[in-house]
């Protein structure tokens, strides 16, 4: 996307953030391609491999929750804290933009925020009733019954999710540009004054 | 204890989050039976989604998109093969034969155990009895009506004293969904290996690889032991 030479950038994410981002993302695409090859019997009989499918879903779980705590161990730990800090606080502007007033919103809108609440809360569940279904059928003590309806219901409600977070991000045409801080680190300043005016008003471009 | 806030700010994050979090790792114990409260609304539609709704605990699985229909007048059980008396049962004769009844658990491959399941039927010794297999006969192909879904366990398999051709499932006659009028169960094997909709069994010198073997899947398929489970 080319942007005008005197269009200013702001620096919206750094590589720490991003490098978060895709690691979540690429690992849940990939373990939900191949969850969904060894739940609805139309794809397992498409695909087979049984052994193999299970396989790519139990390591590339593993492979992300050790990227992910060698991300934060190894990335910007005081950026990622601050981004904690700002997401735990909702202000009188996050709470009227959700009742759609148009306010001004910081770094992170307050949709954006929610999003981020239910993704990590998602992983955590996810995790849990995934280590349960793994290791219940090693001991068979562990063999909870409403493992797999609750990662079934996890996996119906990340995948609406995952729908609207595409939609936003590439197709809808006020807020796709919100792309470019998550691929490139930075947006131009006149989106970021329209979209998130609190942060911008105080952002440095990046020259 | 955290800087106080203005009053136009609200630490609501980790709140949401530790919510969300109680909310669903609590629903390991409640998810069962409201699964099962929702099931008449998913199960009519579980056919057209490509099977993906729990029906009362249950998962109903096809592999050509559509359930045959039993119909008690035209259906036959043909029993033939490596067998010394060939035969073919109507639905009156299979169900004239000797009843067993087991309570066992149902394991599938997917992940999902339904528990203490009632089962009637006929145990296959009273089939092997019927047709007298041949000393070169070392297993049973099973055909489903719903093409071309078939398997096969050895007789060694078939004469595990929970082995069964089942005919009722909780003291009904089999449902459509699970393989009216009658459903191969091993209780020891993941449920693809039970065949349902029987029409067919076949004694075979050399055990065939079925419908999901010829797609990755194991042809022993032992609970906990196969399919990438356990070593």
């Amino acid at each position: 996307m080319a942007t005008a030479p005197d269009v200013r950038r702001l620096p919206r994410f750094s590589r720490t953030e991003r490098a978060l981002h895709w690691v979540h993302a690429s690992a849940f695409f990939v373990l939900l391609g191949s969850g969904l090859c060894l739940y609805l019997p139309s794809l397992a009989q498409l695909v087979g491999r049984r052994p193999l499918l299970k396989d790519i879903h139990v390591y590339t779980a593993l492979a992300w929750l050790v990227a992910l705590a060698l991300v934060i161990l190894a990335g910007d730990r005081r950026r990622l804290l601050a981004d904690a800090r700002e997401i735990e606080i909702f202000d009188d502007d996050d709470l009227g933009w959700l009742r759609r007033r148009g306010n001004p919103q910081g770094r992170f809108n307050a949709g954006q925020k929610i999003n981020v609440i239910v993704t990590a809360a998602l992983a955590f569940l996810f995790t849990l009733t995934g280590f349960f279904l793994w290791y219940g059928e090693r001991n068979h003590a562990f063999r909870l019954q409403n493992a797999l309806v609750v990662h079934d219901w996890l996996m119906y409600i990340s995948f609406f999710l995952v729908l609207g977070h595409l939609y936003l991000s590439l197709v809808h045409r006020s807020t796709r540009h919100s792309l470019s801080g998550i691929t490139r680190g930075w947006v131009r300043e006149d989106w970021a004054l329209k979209h998130h005016a609190k942060w911008a008003a105080q952002a440095s471009p990046d020259d | 204890m955290p800087d106080p806030l203005p009053s136009s700010e609200h630490r609501y994050g980790r709140r949401g989050f530790l919510l969300l979090v109680a909310g669903g790792a609590s629903s390991l114990l409640w998810a069962g039976p409201i699964s099962s409260f929702l099931s008449p609304l998913t199960s009519a539609g579980s056919q057209l989604v490509g099977n993906l709704f729990p029906v009362g605990g249950w998962r109903i699985y096809t592999i050509s998109g559509s359930m045959p229909i039993f119909d008690p007048a035209s259906w036959r059980l043909e029993v033939g093969g490596l067998v010394k008396r060939p035969r073919t049962l109507t639905y009156d004769q299979l169900t004239a034969l000797p009843r067993a009844e087991q309570t066992s658990t149902f394991h599938c491959v997917t992940g999902w155990t339904v528990k203490n399941v009632h089962w009637t039927g006929v145990r296959f010794q009273q089939l092997f009895d019927l047709v007298q297999p041949l000393p070169s006969a070392t297993a049973v192909r099973f055909v489903s009506m719903e093409r071309p879904y078939d398997d096969s366990l050895t007789l060694e398999q078939l004469r595990l004293p929970d082995a069964m051709l089942a005919l009722e499932l909780d003291h009904q006659p089999l449902s459509r969904p699970h393989g009216a009028p009658a459903r191969v169960i091993l209780p020891e094997m993941y449920g693809y290996k039970g065949v349902k909709w029987l029409t067919k069994m076949e004694f075979v010198a050399k055990q065939p690889r079925g419908f999901w073997e010829q797609h990755g899947y194991d042809q022993n398929a032992w609970v906990g032991r196969s399919n990438g489970y356990g070593s």
